[in-house]
């Protein structure tokens, strides 16, 4: 029998360039937060389950899982990474709630970390690479952001989207991240700064595309009916799935969506019972500006084809219809690949709990929804949160 | 591409100097990448290995400004999604066009380049790419046949 | 039974760079080296094309005028050249691969400086004749190395051609004889590890190109009892636009048998490729029934010669496949900027 389930404490490091910290640093920083924040020792811990896209290729350390539980020195409990690309940190989280749901474990951490900074920028971008079908994409010359473009361009002939409409998506972005002192970046930019910042991918330009960047963070989940042990404001995990999808663009049925999108919302708001017009704020997967389109029509708030509206009418602001990355989102928030999925939903929880600093609290947030995305849609993860 | 071996560059070879991919007989569908079983008829289909004409039309592109370590030289390059005659989707990069030319629609046909070289001294890999058909060079018999008969008469 | 060529095929890369553009950065006379050599402007491969993709394509071309051949039934391939991408590794399991001919034939890259490819087409007819092989393939390709400055700068080309060598009806291009004059001369060389070759000035004129082709030439004519009259057309290696015109003018044939065949002057020196595009040039016009004399010379130093008598089948396959005038045209200006990129002279550590 499925037990329901709930976030009790949160910890996020800043998202950014973090020369003096190594993935262990980042791993502690954020769990102690949480450990903190619940009132426990660390020992109480009797699962870690982590996202981490790439030690081996950034950091040339595999083998992490047991590796972040010596550093916290909780040897011998349990732990595993888990790996998805940038969606590793939804998969943790995924993995996490079935832990506890099945009965398995009554406190289980949840973390996403990503040390990216260490290899040149360069390089970093041939890591990323490894998200896409190595054979067919990267082999070829193609590129994470290069990927995106070419989606971007095929949506752009089709719907008739403009780069000006697609740079609102980051400008919002970093009218969000402005608030937010944790995000990688805090200032404001125009649609002109989007329009003049120069091409990565045609006809995806730098401020289209999100930062690397360092980070971690970290949630604690415990049975429903336990979690008030650790908190006066559990956030109830109403549903979390996961759905796969071809890693290359090349078999996809229609490369403007992402199916794997649209399967994991499906089965969400099903099994949270809730629908899109329940939802107060989401937090999607905005890796590049086109991504943040295509996952509002995805996840079915909008048709294909009109997403792009809202941001012409201003409706995803806080305040807006539907604020979308309250958090500054990947662009202006940050991007360390494993840890975004577990940042999301720190993000969520905030916003559910009426924590959100900087002004970029949603008034009377009920229900937010995170949606999480690795590589060009091989793998996303929707998580549905409730403050009741 | 430093991390992979040379046995992993080797294995795909013949495809990548080809484009070689699937063919089933059952349902007479293309496939590519290539597959070890048709993906719409399973334990029916009856596959086999077919070389694609190489022609197609270009369903998207990109121009990759900032490229990854082993293609930051090539720097602008075009990369296109290409819709093959035959029906599959393959991605490689478009040369012999400048950027501002590639556009959706386009017809493309495959040729033979070099895709990359391995650092210090490693392997060299080769592959298919596409650049925009041009079938003009029927028209060159015309005018060489006509210049042959001025030269005949003086 | 006729033996010869029953399919060929040319490649050249689509960018060029003017004599002007690299005179302008060494501060050279453009006009000096345009009239001394007779050379505009040259072929240059793009940073992604190498005597591989060059030969790869040239021979698709050749297999696209041989619509008979079975890829089965090619039993050798050879590449001549002296700018094989690697130093150890054959070029020419590569463009079998590419071709899909394998793994049924002989292979192997062959060098003599500009005449590997003759020497190989040579070799297939040999193959032929004996029964050996049913069809063999000879290509010639370069992306010529000229060392900055250096007069070959303005001359070191890319292209290739490939020739489809068997026997019967489908002979566009029947090999009636064949005369190789080989010594050992110095006028041009390329050590082991060296990036570009070295050569030795004037002396690579009268003791090398000259004595060679002449000779050569002269051989042939005596084995074949032949005089420059019984020829429509006449090809030579081209390094420049005076060397060819200076043979022809000492063996007597007339200027205007030699000019459908003389590229250089828009091309450049494609090395391996060099007399084989011009025979390809003069294959895209001949008639039935004329006659070809083809001399190539590779310095160190040799020339092999070549009568060929046109076919019938000459008009039917050669629409099959673009004609070298074609990619003479089809061009793409660039600076010395785009050309030292392309030709990786920029050292980045």
């Amino acid at each position: 029998m499925k037990r329901e389930v709930a976030i009790v404490a949160v910890g996020a490091t800043k998202f950014g360039e973090h020369w003096s910290k190594g993935l262990k640093d980042l791993a502690w920083e954020a769990g102690v937060q949480a450990v903190e924040e619940a009132g426990i020792s660390g020992k109480d811990v009797q699962y870690i389950v982590f996202g981490n896209m790439s030690g081996g290729m950034f950091e040339g350390q595999e083998h992490v899982g047991a590796l972040v539980a010596e550093f916290l020195g909780l040897n011998p409990v349990p732990a595993t990474r888990v790996e998805a690309a940038c969606a590793s940190g939804g998969v943790a989280f995924f993995q996490g709630y079935l832990a506890v749901a099945s009965g398995m474990y009554d406190l289980v951490a949840v973390g996403g970390i990503e040390k990216m900074t260490d290899v040149e920028p360069s390089q970093a971008t041939e890591i990323l690479s490894a998200a896409m079908d190595y054979e067919w994409e990267a082999y070829f010359g193609a590129t994470f952001p290069g990927v995106y473009a070419l989606i971007a361009t095929r949506y752009m002939h089709d719907y008739g989207l403009k780069p000006e409409t697609l740079a609102e998506v980051a400008v919002k972005n970093h009218y969000h991240g402005s608030m937010n002192p944790l995000a990688h970046f805090r200032n404001r930019i125009t649609v002109e700064d989007v329009l003049s910042s120069p091409f990565v991918a045609y006809p995806l330009r730098r401020n289209d595309c999100c930062p690397i960047s360092d980070g971690a963070a970290c949630v604690l989940l415990a049975p429903l009916d336990e979690a008030r042990k650790y908190t006066d404001t559990p956030i109830i995990v109403k549903a979390v799935a996961q759905a796969s999808d071809t890693l290359s663009l090349l078999e996809r049925r229609d490369i403007c969506t992402l199916d794997a999108t649209v399967h994991a919302a499906e089965k969400a708001f099903a099994m949270a019972k809730l629908t899109r017009k329940d939802v107060d704020l989401v937090e999607v997967h905005d890796c590049f500006t086109i991504a943040e389109i295509l996952a509002l029509e995805d996840l079915g708030f909008c048709a294909k084809g009109e997403a792009f509206k809202l941001y012409e009418e201003g409706e995803t602001y806080v305040g807006g219809r539907l604020p979308v990355n309250t958090d500054g989102g990947l662009k202006a928030g940050g991007h360390a690949v494993g840890a975004t999925g577990v940042k999301q939903i720190v993000e969520i929880v905030k916003q559910l709990r009426g924590e959100a600093e900087g002004g970029r609290q949603v008034d009377g947030a009920e229900v937010g929804l995170a949606h999480n995305v690795g590589g060009s849609g091989a793998t996303a993860v929707v998580t549905i949160l409730s403050r009741r | 591409m430093s991390v992979s071996g040379v046995p992993r560059h080797w294995r795909s070879l013949r495809e990548r100097y080809r484009l070689l991919g699937t063919y089933c007989e059952n349902c007479k569908t293309s496939f590519f990448p290539p597959k070890k079983i048709c993906p719409k008829c399973r334990r029916k289909g009856r596959t086999r290995e077919v070389e694609f004409s190489g022609r197609g039309r270009v369903f998207s592109y990109t121009v990759i400004h900032v490229g990854s370590k082993t293609f930051e030289e090539y720097t602008p390059y075009i990369i296109g999604l290409i819709e093959l005659q035959e029906g599959p989707r393959v991605l490689s990069q478009i040369v012999d066009c400048k950027p501002e030319d590639v556009h959706i629609g386009m017809m493309v046909e495959a040729c033979f380049r070099k895709l990359f070289e391995q650092e210090d001294g490693g392997i060299i890999s080769y592959g298919f790419k596409f650049r925009p058909v041009d079938d003009s060079w029927a028209e060159y018999y015309d005018r060489l046949l006509a210049d042959r008969a001025m030269v005949e008469k003086t | 039974m006729r033996v010869g060529i029953v399919g060929y095929g040319v490649y050249v890369p689509r960018l060029r760079i003017r004599v002007e553009e690299i005179a302008k950065v060494w501060g050279h006379d453009a006009r000096s080296y345009r009239e001394g050599l007779g050379i505009e402007e040259k072929s240059v491969p793009s940073l992604d094309e190498d005597t591989a993709t060059i030969a790869v394509e040239a021979a698709r071309n050749a297999m696209r005028r041989a619509p008979e051949v079975k890829p089965s039934e090619v039993g050798a391939l050879f590449v001549g050249s002296e700018s094989h991408p690697y130093v150890v590794k054959p070029t020419a399991a590569t463009v079998a691969e590419a071709l899909g001919l394998t793994p049924s034939l002989t292979a192997a890259d062959t060098e003599f400086a500009c005449k590997a490819a003759t020497t190989a087409v040579q070799a297939c007819l040999g193959m032929v004749k004996a029964g050996y092989i049913k069809y063999g393939i000879s290509i010639g390709a370069d992306t010529a190395q000229g060392a900055p400055r250096d007069a070959l700068e303005y001359t070191a080309a890319a292209g290739g051609a490939a020739y489809v060598v068997g026997a019967g009806e489908g002979v566009v291009a029947e090999v009636e004889a064949t005369y190789s004059y080989t010594q050992d001369v110095p006028d041009f060389w390329r050590r082991d590890g060296a990036s570009y070759p070295k050569h030795a000035g004037r002396f690579t004129g009268e003791p090398a190109y000259f004595e060679h082709v002449i000779s050569c030439t002269r051989g042939l004519l005596e084995k074949t009892g032949t005089t420059p009259k019984d020829y429509d057309y006449v090809v030579f290696h081209q390094p420049n636009s005076k060397f060819p015109l200076k043979a022809a003018k000492e063996l007597g044939f007339d200027e205007k048998k030699l000019q459908p065949g003389l590229l250089v002057n828009r091309l450049g020196n494609t090395y391996s490729g060099s007399s084989l595009i011009g025979l390809a040039a003069v294959l895209d016009v001949a008639r039935p029934g004329e006659r070809i004399l083809l001399t190539s010379y590779g310095s160190g130093a040799g020339s092999d010669s070549f009568s060929i008598r046109v076919t019938e089948a000459i008009d039917s396959k050669r629409k099959l496949a673009p004609p070298v005038m074609y990619y003479l045209e089809k061009r793409e200006y660039i600076d010395y900027s785009t050309y030292a990129k392309c030709r990786r002279l920029f050292k980045e550590r």
